[in-house]
């Protein structure tokens, strides 16, 4: 838990200690990306948890993620199009990418009760550490209102997200 | 007066008054940005609420007493007929941040 946790929010507190070394804040185009990305990491988060998870809650939220997510990343995709802005890689990006990558390889190792609780364990630790970059980072970065509004839908959504994740975690007990 | 022995005129009138109740109303309460409004709501049994979602999420109604449990599709308006009263604190399945109270008088 302890690991995992550290992981998420290592990956994107980079984000910040990035951006204090350069002095800079990142770009809407960035800030576009970096939020896509954490969405389609907990869609594939999801996508593992519907085909592995046994317990039929974890299912059931792991479906959630992914119609809620789809549903954000769709608006983040028309808006950016309506704004005429092409998202931009970057190294938050990329870092998450990566960490992401390596804990679906992780939990893809375990099985049954083990699996379920690794897996809504992460998604607590993962919302959480979203929710504090768009609070500290991503929202107040954010030039254009429209996107600036937008991440604060997904703020509120993310935090649904953690809470509804804890209230799981603990039927799991 | 002896218990049990109305006259038949006061019967006929006490149910005819049940029969017509006062006239239930249609209430709407709107989605919008994960936010129940307005976010509190009197209302009596037999109103209808009209439960309006701009969201493109998915939410539910659910009362915490299990009294209802209502689904709001994406961009969709439901209704649902109040059945039962009580002061109900109700939110969201998928996004128990979302939190609302409907009064509900009998
Ligand atoms: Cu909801």
């Amino acid at each position: 838990m302890f690991i995992r946790l550290s992981a998420a929010v290592a990956a994107l507190s980079l984000l910040s200690s990035a951006a204090v070394a350069q002095g800079t804040k990142p770009t809407d185009p960035q800030i576009a990306h970096i939020a896509y990305t954490a969405g389609v990491i907990d869609i594939n988060a999801a996508k593992q948890a519907i085909s592995k998870a046994s317990n039929k809650d974890v299912k059931a939220f792991a479906e959630d993620m992914v119609r809620d997510h789809e549903a954000v990343n769709k608006q983040a995709l028309d808006l950016v199009k309506k704004l005429n802005v092409t998202p931009e890689d970057n190294d938050t990006s990329k870092t998450l990418s990566r960490q992401a990558t390596e804990k679906l390889a992780e939990l893809d190792k375990l099985k049954g009760a083990d699996y379920d609780k690794a897996y809504v364990a992460n998604e607590v630790a993962y919302h959480k550490a979203v929710n504090g970059a768009l609070e500290t980072q991503l929202i107040p970065s954010a030039s254009n209102a429209e996107l600036k509004s937008l991440l604060q839908t997904g703020l509120k959504i993310f935090q649904g997200h953690q809470q509804h994740a804890e209230q799981v975690a603990a039927k799991l007990k | 007066m002896m218990p049990g022995r109305c006259p038949p005129l006061v019967v006929a009138l006490l149910l005819g008054a049940m029969a017509v109740p006062a006239q239930a109303a249609t209430i709407q309460i709107t989605i919008d940005n994960l936010v129940f409004a307005p976010a509190e709501v009197a209302a009596k049994v037999g109103d209808t609420i009209e439960w309006i979602n701009k969201d493109v999420l998915v939410h539910t109604a659910t009362a915490r007493n299990g009294d209802f449990d209502v689904i709001t599709p994406p961009k969709k308006t439901v209704t649902s007929v109040l059945t039962k009263a009580g002061a109900i604190e109700y939110y969201c399945r998928y996004h128990p941040n979302m939190k609302a109270v409907l009064t509900i008088a009998p």
